[in-house]
This record gives C-alpha cells, sequence and structure tokens, in this order.
C-alpha cells in the first residue's frame, strides 16, 4: 500500500488500514489526517459527527506513531482512528447523548468502552449524532443536527446509531461503536451498507454508556466488513467489574471465526428462517425488494452447504408491545437523574421558583417529544395500578420470546432474518408516526429481548438502497454470527465483484 | 399551631394503642453501598464521592459484599429467614439529595424476613416480630442557608452534601406490636436499645445516634378498646435518640386521643419530631403520598447467598446482648430486677466497661443507675452522653474504695471530671478532695469539737455512745467533709471512752 491515496485510506477496511500501519506504509497522523481532511469537506452535508477534536485526534496519533517509532510493542488496532457514539461517556470529551440537557457537559471518567479503545491505541476522531437518548431509528430526534445517510441525502441514516452508520458509509471514519437497545447498531448498519453486531447481553460492558434501558443496552461494532466487526468487538469486550451484568467469561475468538467464515464452507450448519419475521403470512410491512435479498442470501447459505429451515417463533408477534413498556419504563427511571441539581442543563433557576418548578421546567425544555413520549410512557407503565398488566406482563411475553429461541435453538444453529423492514425512508417522511417509526426495530427486538447476540450483514440493494441480513444466535455464541456473516460476505463480494460499499455515490 | 393532648392515664382508659417501627441503620462498611467511596464521617461536603455515588450519567453499581454479609448477619440475629434469592428494586422519586432520581433500595423481594426480638419492660417480655430486613442506600444530606432555623422554609438557598450518599443503610421493619397497653413508649425504647445493642455486639454499624447511624420511623395508632379493628397511624419519621423514641409515642398517644375524643378522625400521615419540645408536627399526608414505581433494579443482578455461607455466618454469631445480659447478671450476683434497672437505664455496656476498668460491679452500678443517672436526667441527655467515661468511673470508685475520698468527696470530684477538668485522681488533687489522714490539722479539730461541746462528751462519757454523732458532725464541719467519718469516730472514742 505504498501508493495509498486519501481516498484509498477512507474506503478501505480498518483491518487493513492496522496492517499498514504496522508494516510501516502508513502513519497513524497520515491516516487520521486523511479522515479528519474527509470530515471537514463531506460533514456539513453527511451530518454525522456532534464534536470533532481535530488537534486531539492528530496529538493521539502523533504519540501511537513516536510509540511505533520507539519499537513498542502495540495491539493490532493503534494507529486506527475511530468514532464513538455520543452516548459514551468519555473523559474530558463533551458528551451529550443527543440532548440538550447534557449540552456542554464533559465527563470526569470514560466509559470502559472508550477506555478500552484507548488502551488498544485507537484515535478518537470525534463522537457522532444520535437519537437522543437512543429514542429513535432515524436519528432524527437529535437535539442537534439532521444526519443523512451517504446513498441518499434526502433519507435518514438509521437510528439511533445514525451519527456512527453515516460516518463509516460516507468514509468519516473506518469504523465505529454504536450502542443497540431494540436494533440502534443493525437498523442502521443495514440501512447504509455496513456491518453491525449487538453483542450477547453482559458481554460488553455498560459501564459509562447513558442508560436508555439497561437491561437491553448493548455497545457494539459498526464497521465496513465483517472482519472489521469482530477486530473491534475483541477490542471492547470481555468482563469488566464495574458493570455487575458484565458475563465473568474470557473475550470470545471473534476475528479467527470471521477468517475461517470467508473460507465459505456452513456445510453441517442448521439454519433457521423465522417465519414470524416476513416470512409466509408475516409479509405486512416488510418491502418486497427486502425479502427478495433475504431469501436470496438464505440462498447462498445453503449454496455453502447450509441445512435450511423454517422456524416459528409465535411470541415474536408480541415483542413490539412488550418492547415499548419494558424499554420506556427502565427509560422513566434512568433519565430521571437528569433534573438540573448536579450537571448539565438548568432552566428557570432564577430565584422566582422552587425546587420542583425549576426541575420540571429543566426536564420541559431539556428533553425532545420522543424523550418525553417515553419517559410519560413508562412512567405510567410503572405505576401502582398498572403495573401487573403492563410492566409486568412485558416481562412475561420477554419470557415467552427467550423460550421461543431457547427451543428454536434444539433445531438449528442460527436464525436468520431481515434486519429491517424496509430501507431507509425519506427524512421527515415518519416522523409524525411514532408506530411507523416502532415497526423499523420489529426484526430486531427479539434478540434484543432476549439478551442473545445478533448481527446485520449486508445482502444487497433494494431500489438502490442496501438491505439488511440478521444472523441471530444463542447467548454467547458471538462467533457464530461472525462465521455465518463472513461468509455470505465473502460469497456476495465475490459474486459481484467489490464490496457493496463500493457501490456507493455509484462509485463503482 | 398546639395540638389539644389527653393525660396518658387517662388515654389508656379508652384506647388501646398499636405501634410499629422502622428502623434505619448506616453500616460501618469501609466503603459505600454501590462504590469504592469511603464513608468517614465529618469529611468535608462532596469530598467522598465518584461518578456512581453522584449518580453521573453512565455509571453503575456495584454491590458491596460486606454490606450484604452484614445484613444477613443483622437477619440472622433477628431470627430471620434469609432468602435464597434476593433482588434490588428501583424506588423512584425526586429530590435533590438522591443523584440518580431513585434509591437502590429492596422491595418485595427483602433479603430476610419473619424474625423476632424479645424484649423487656418491667420484668414483662414483649415479643415484637420483625417483618423484614433488607439493604438499600443512604441519600445525601440538605443543608437550607439563609433561614433562621436550618429548615427548608425561609431559606434562600439550599446545598447539597453527598459524601452520605450511597452508605449502605439496613432497614429493619416491625409488624404492628398490639398489646403494650400503658407500656407502649417503653417498649418502642426498649425494642430500638435492645437493637442498638445487637448492632453493636454484632459490629456493624458504630450506631451513633448522634451522627443519625441510627433513626426510627415510629408509627402509632389508637384504637378504641375492645375495637377488632387497629386504628389509623401516623408515622413519625427520623426520631433519633433512645429518649426521643419514647416521647413521640406517647406524644402520638396523647395527640390521638384527643383527635378521637372530639370525634374526629386521624389523618394518616408522616409527622415530625420536635427534640426541644417533645412534640411532634403534621408532614406528607398519605393522600397525596408519591407512588414510587418500584421495579427490579436492572442494573444489579439478584444476590443468591447459598446455604453453606449462611450457616457459616450464623456459627460465627458473636453472643448477642439477650445472652451475654444473663451471663454478667450471674457474674455480678444480681438479681432479675438488678438487671433490669441497668438495662432500661441504657446502661449495661457502660457497667461492664467500668467493670472492665476496674469497678467492682455493685460501685459500677450504684454509680451509673445513682450519681450519674440523676446528672443524666438533670441535664436533660442520656447517660452516654455524659462526658465522662467507664474508665474514668471506675477510677473514681478506685478512690472511694481506697479512702482516699469519701462519697461526698467523690460526688465533688465527680463535678471536676464533668466540667472537664480532667481525670479523678487529678480532679482531687487539684480542688484538694482527698480525705484528710490523722493529721496534725484533724487531731487538732477533734480536740476542738470535745472542748466545744462538753455537755455532748460528757454523755459519751457516761456511756451515752450514740451521742458521739454530734461531735463527728461537727469534726465533719470544721474541715469542710474532707475527713473520714469512720476515722474521726474512732479518734473520739480513744478519747472519751479510752477504748
Amino acid at each position: 500500500m505504498s501508493d495509498v491515496t486519501a481516498t484509498d485510506i477512507t474506503t478501505t477496511s480498518a483491518a487493513a488500514l492496522g496492517e499498514a500501519l504496522r508494516a510501516g506504509e502508513l502513519s497513524s497522523v497520515e491516516v487520521t489526517r486523511a479522515y479528519l481532511d474527509r470530515i471537514q469537506a463531506e460533514d456539513a452535508t453527511i451530518g454525522a459527527y456532534l464534536h470533532v477534536d481535530a488537534e486531539a485526534a492528530l496529538r493521539a496519533a502523533e504519540q501511537v506513531d513516536a510509540a511505533r517509532a520507539k519499537g513498542e510493542e502495540l495491539g493490532p488496532l493503534a494507529g486506527v482512528p475511530l468514532a464513538l457514539k455520543d452516548v459514551v461517556v468519555t473523559e474530558g470529551v463533551p458528551t451529550t447523548s443527543g440532548s440538550k440537557i447534557l449540552e456542554g457537559w464533559r465527563p470526569p471518567y470514560d466509559a470502559t468502552v472508550a477506555a478500552r479503545l484507548k488502551a488498544a491505541g485507537t484515535v478518537l476522531l470525534g463522537k457522532t449524532n444520535m437519537d437522543e437518548f437512543a429514542m429513535g431509528s432515524s436519528t432524527e430526534n437529535s437535539a442537534y443536527r439532521v444526519t443523512r445517510n451517504p446513498w441518499d441525502t434526502d433519507r435518514i441514516p438509521g437510528g439511533s446509531s445514525g451519527g456512527s452508520s453515516a460516518a463509516v458509509a460516507a468514509g468519516l471514519a473506518p469504523w465505529a461503536i454504536g450502542t443497540d437497545t431494540g436494533g440502534s447498531i443493525r437498523q442502521p448498519a443495514a440501512v447504509t451498507g455496513l456491518v453491525g453486531h449487538k453483542p450477547t447481553y453482559g458481554s460488553v460492558s455498560r459501564s459509562g454508556l447513558i442508560a436508555f434501558s439497561s437491561s437491553l443496552d448493548q455497545a457494539g461494532p459498526m464497521t465496513r466488513t465483517v472482519l472489521d466487526a469482530a477486530l473491534l468487538h475483541e477490542a471492547i469486550g470481555g468482563h469488566d467489574p464495574l458493570d455487575s451484568t458484565s458475563i465473568d467469561a474470557p473475550v470470545p475468538v471473534l476475528a479467527e471465526a470471521a477468517r475461517r467464515g470467508a473460507g465459505g464452507d456452513l456445510s453441517g450448519l442448521r439454519v433457521g428462517v423465522v417465519t414470524e419475521l416476513g416470512g409466509d403470512g408475516h409479509t405486512d410491512g416488510y418491502e418486497p425488494g427486502v425479502l427478495a435479498r433475504v431469501a436470496e442470501a438464505v440462498a447462498l447459505l445453503e449454496g455453502m452447504g447450509a441445512e435450511v429451515r423454517q422456524v416459528s417463533c409465535p411470541a415474536f408477534d408480541l415483542a413490539l408491545p412488550a418492547y415499548y413498556l419494558i424499554a420506556p419504563s427502565e427509560a422513566s427511571s434512568n433519565l430521571a437523574r437528569f433534573d438540573g441539581v448536579r450537571y448539565g442543563l438548568r432552566v428557570g433557576d432564577d430565584g422566582s421558583r422552587d425546587l420542583d418548578e425549576v426541575m420540571a421546567l429543566t426536564r420541559e425544555q431539556g428533553f425532545g417529544h420522543e424523550v418525553k413520549r417515553r419517559i410519560i410512557l413508562g412512567t405510567y407503565a410503572l405505576s401502582s395500578g398498572y403495573y401487573d398488566a403492563y410492566y409486568g406482563q412485558a416481562q412475561k411475553v420477554r419470557t415467552l420470546i427467550t423460550r421461543d429461541f431457547t427451543s428454536a435453538w434444539d433445531d438449528v444453529d442460527v436464525l436468520v432474518s431481515p434486519t429491517s423492514p424496509t430501507v431507509a425512508w425519506p427524512i421527515g417522511a415518519r416522523v409524525d408516526d411514532p408506530i411507523a417509526m416502532y415497526a423499523a426495530d420489529l426484526c430486531t427486538l427479539p434478540a434484543s429481548l432476549a439478551g442473545i447476540p445478533a448481527i446485520s450483514v449486508p445482502c444487497g440493494l433494494s431500489e438502490g438502497l442496501p438491505v439488511g441480513f440478521q444472523i441471530m444466535a444463542p447467548a454467547l455464541a458471538d462467533d457464530r454470527c461472525y462465521r455465518v456473516a463472513a461468509a455470505l460476505e465473502a460469497a456476495q463480494d465475490a459474486a459481484r465483484g467489490h464490496a457493496l460499499l463500493d457501490a456507493i455515490g455509484g462509485r463503482a | 399551631m398546639t395540638d389539644t393532648l389527653v393525660d396518658l392515664d387517662e388515654v389508656l382508659t379508652r384506647y388501646e394503642p398499636v405501634i410499629g417501627l422502622e428502623t434505619h441503620v448506616e453500616l460501618g462498611t469501609a466503603s459505600k453501598m454501590f462504590c469504592g467511596c469511603s464513608t468517614t464521617f465529618g469529611a468535608e461536603p462532596n469530598t467522598q464521592t465518584c461518578p456512581v455515588c453522584l449518580g453521573l450519567p453512565g455509571s453503575l453499581p456495584v454491590v458491596n459484599a460486606d454490606a450484604i454479609e452484614s445484613t444477613i448477619r443483622i437477619g440472622l440475629a433477628l431470627g430471620c429467614r434469609i432468602a435464597s434469592w434476593s433482588r434490588f428494586a428501583r424506588k423512584n422519586y425526586f429530590y435533590p439529595d438522591i443523584p440518580k432520581g431513585f434509591q437502590t433500595s429492596q422491595y418485595d423481594e427483602p433479603l430476610c424476613t419473619a424474625g423476632h426480638l424479645d424484649v423487656e419492660v418491667d420484668g414483662e417480655t414483649y415479643r415484637v416480630e420483625i417483618e423484614r430486613v433488607h439493604i438499600e442506600e443512604d441519600t445525601g444530606k440538605n443543608l437550607h442557608v439563609g433561614g433562621a432555623t436550618g429548615r427548608i422554609h425561609g431559606a434562600d438557598h439550599s446545598l447539597v452534601d453527598y459524601n452520605r450518599a450511597g452508605i449502605p443503610l439496613v432497614e429493619i421493619v416491625t409488624r404492628p406490636i398490639p398489646g403494650t397497653g400503658a407500656r407502649a413508649p417503653e417498649v418502642a425504647r426498649a425494642y430500638v436499645t435492645e437493637l442498638r445493642e445487637i448492632l453493636l455486639a454484632l459490629g456493624v454499624s458504630e450506631v451513633r445516634m448522634e451522627q443519625g447511624n441510627l433513626r426510627s420511623d415510629v408509627n402509632t395508632s389508637l384504637a378504641p378498646i375492645g375495637s377488632l379493628e387497629w386504628g389509623t397511624r401516623t408515622e413519625t419519621k427520623n426520631v433519633n435518640s433512645l429518649r426521643s423514641v419514647e416521647r413521640a409515642v406517647r406524644y402520638e398517644m396523647r395527640r390521638q386521643a384527643a383527635v378521637l375524643d372530639a370525634g374526629e378522625r386521624v389523618v394518616q400521615e408522616t409527622r415530625h419530631f420536635h427534640e426541644d419540645t417533645g412534640s411532634t408536627s403534621e408532614g406528607r399526608s398519605k393522600e397525596e403520598a408519591t407512588d414510587y414505581r418500584y421495579f427490579p433494579e436492572p442494573d444489579l443482578v439478584p444476590i443468591a447467598p447459598d446455604e453453606e455461607w449462611i450457616e457459616k455466618l450464623r456459627a460465627a454469631l458473636p453472643e448477642l446482648p439477650a445472652a451475654r445480659r444473663a451471663r454478667l447478671q450471674e457474674e455480678w450476683g444480681l438479681s432479675a430486677t438488678e438487671m433490669a434497672w441497668i438495662v432500661n437505664a441504657g446502661a449495661l455496656g457502660l457497667v461492664s466497661e467500668t467493670v472492665a476498668a476496674g469497678a467492682t460491679p455493685a460501685d459500677a452500678r450504684k454509680w451509673w443507675l445513682g450519681e450519674l443517672a440523676r446528672r443524666a436526667n438533670d441535664a436533660g441527655v442520656e447517660l452516654a452522653e455524659l462526658p465522662v467515661t467507664p474508665r474514668q468511673v471506675a477510677e473514681l470508685a478506685g478512690l472511694v474504695q481506697a479512702g482516699t475520698v469519701n462519697d461526698q468527696l467523690a460526688r465533688q470530684a465527680l463535678d471536676g471530671v464533668l466540667a472537664g477538668e480532667g481525670d479523678p485522681a487529678a480532679v482531687v488533687e487539684s480542688r484538694g478532695l482527698a480525705v484528710m489522714g490523722e493529721s496534725d490539722e484533724l487531731v487538732a479539730a477533734v480536740d476542738a469539737a470535745i472542748e466545744g461541746n462538753p455537755d455532748v462528751a460528757e454523755k459519751v462519757r457516761g456511756g451515752k455512745v450514740q451521742a458521739i454523732g454530734a461531735l463527728v458532725g461537727a469534726v465533719m464541719k470544721t474541715t469542710r467533709g474532707k475527713a473520714d467519718a469512720a476515722t474521726v469516730k474512732r479518734m473520739l472514742e480513744e478519747r472519751l471512752t479510752g477504748s
């Protein structure tokens, strides 16, 4: 890669960048500068970032280069730049979670994810835009700016990790961290042609992720390739004593699974196609183009030796209402700390109002519509007299969904479905229709509620826009997701002659 | 507003009280409930905080295993069943001293349930059923600045100190306690006293009530005698001394009786206790109470203590106060009633420490229940709050035993100790309180007494031995009490009867 151009740098995989850095063909400063230049040129249009500190990024890059020059032992990601969703707390770097209520807050500590990536020598380019407090599927609920889909800038980049998806798809970051509560990594990855993986609940630390729904939130990679996702996942995964829900198990071997999967041999793998997610009798709301691409992907898996069968998971039909009770319930409590007392926005503290009024005004002006909607919904669902009928009932549905998965694992190794029923929709098309917005998560919610790993990998275009293919595996079997996704990616790239993302903006 | 009150004796002619107590105890763990911050009392405000106990966005709790162990030990000491599976819950409400907008507590799945504690009042034993013992976190402390009273009303701004936020707090809840009648206030006090003794014996808390380590919410209700239903209760919050617990119950009984006598309804509400007047005043009424929207804390995993661990903790429990009392009673050779006096005076620890410091049990008991109890009563404080240590009391008793001082001088020495003049021996020295030996001064005083009272002296010589008392008195008067009466008597006898 001695003749790499700036364009090459911003269109190549992070794994390849890491190789070139290790081989001394590129310096971290060169790579970082290439991304910063591109951010400078493109982000006014894309709107992926909320905060970029070019100087800090270059300083960090210089340090890695200096360490490498001194012959220090560096990890495989050292010197590779990266973007973090603004829900990840970063010491001294503004962190807003997409909300006005945290405008100007500079955290005094690092999230475990941020600390591990820092320790791995990655270079933080900036913090990416998101739906406020990760509530949304289009990033339109950001309190700060509109983020556009690089495939069609009149369309949404998905959400809530839409800043991260847009940044990676547009070449404004080689890879990024997103968080997924009900699909917020997988759906934006799907609609921008990226790989996005939601790890097993408890396998990546939540310490320092601004909580939306504690029993569902997980951070994960959003990348150009499956191998990149596996590498990034390995860097952030593993037990963390700061998170009580963190699983005390060794960091899984994922990159190896991706490399093995890319070999294309899936013989003996049992694949279940979930009937309730776009299958026969369940196609309402699914775009035909999406279903066609998914069917082609299933056929490709079969062609590589996988045994494919239909699997029915009846409780999945209840995932949407259950999720929209559990997540808002937890959110109503998680967001109670934003009261204007200790940090962030405070409104109306002019000596004329009492405590309750200042708290109420702060929350009224600091939170956006969707956040308020969910706080009200969750407050109601937890109220005495309603708890059993709403929150309690939703927890029972959650158990049923988990049981559907458990019995499916008797017969299959992975379950597959579309990642999202549709491709990216035009900006503004669903802002006044929350139910339509919520439907974007239809396919991603079951894995979230069951806490199992699920990956979205591109499976072609429909009407010129990317379609995502979801692969779900049993808890802690994240490696299966990577293996199958890598096989699919390799087979498609071979058939297509190039990576899907190369088709962006008509480049390929 | 002044409440109308009915005489307690009269209350009991018409009503039967039911009491109940919810007691919060700050555990003495080195670090907080969900983070590593120190729990030391009295540090500069907000210096013992971190992202977790400040509730900063993204921070997560991690359970302090020592706090769980302490809670289980308290449960075991109270004869509770220890849950094999227990969960934390979030209690949601807005207040500046609660950094997360919810308190991490336990709701329907507490760690310990169904225990009991026997307390004794006037020789009668009352069994207090324990409903539950659970663990939660303390709140921060609000400081209202600018008002005259330190209360929120009239203040112009408030400050919050989060050093206390997140300190492990155990809540011990009794079932309603019926059948205590006239002794309801004393039973309430005896319960908290006994509970405090248990906590001290377990070593789980310093239980310094003046630092708020132990605070009780006292529930009181009255029902007409013979009524099948209990009355409406009030909850007097944050009563933080033993004496106040008793006073709070007594006050509420007297107030509620007046309300009921007037044909009115007792309002179910929380009430504040006022140390200065011993009265309560209305707080929040339950009609407008917050819906706390409890739900299982998703940031924490359930606690599932295994049987083996529980049994290990049970086996390692220290001697509990009731057993210790029985043992000490025997060792000290006291009757049950004598022992009960010590316990009821809150003096067991003091007496036992005084004995440990070298005093005889009889002396230790005499000092604490006699002179010192009188002084505490006069000053309106608890015995333990008197500025005198058991070691000093033992020293004082020793001075009497050795004949260095007599009882009267010892009381004067105590004055000095309480006034902060130092240890008893030092006070005896500095105040010149030592008993006079057979000095020239005393000989002179004895001779002067005989000379000054020839009639009396003659009577004694004539065989009316009891008349000698007047002469002893005269000597004591001249020596301003510093002479030893027995010595004086002997000297007089030598001179008058030659014996």
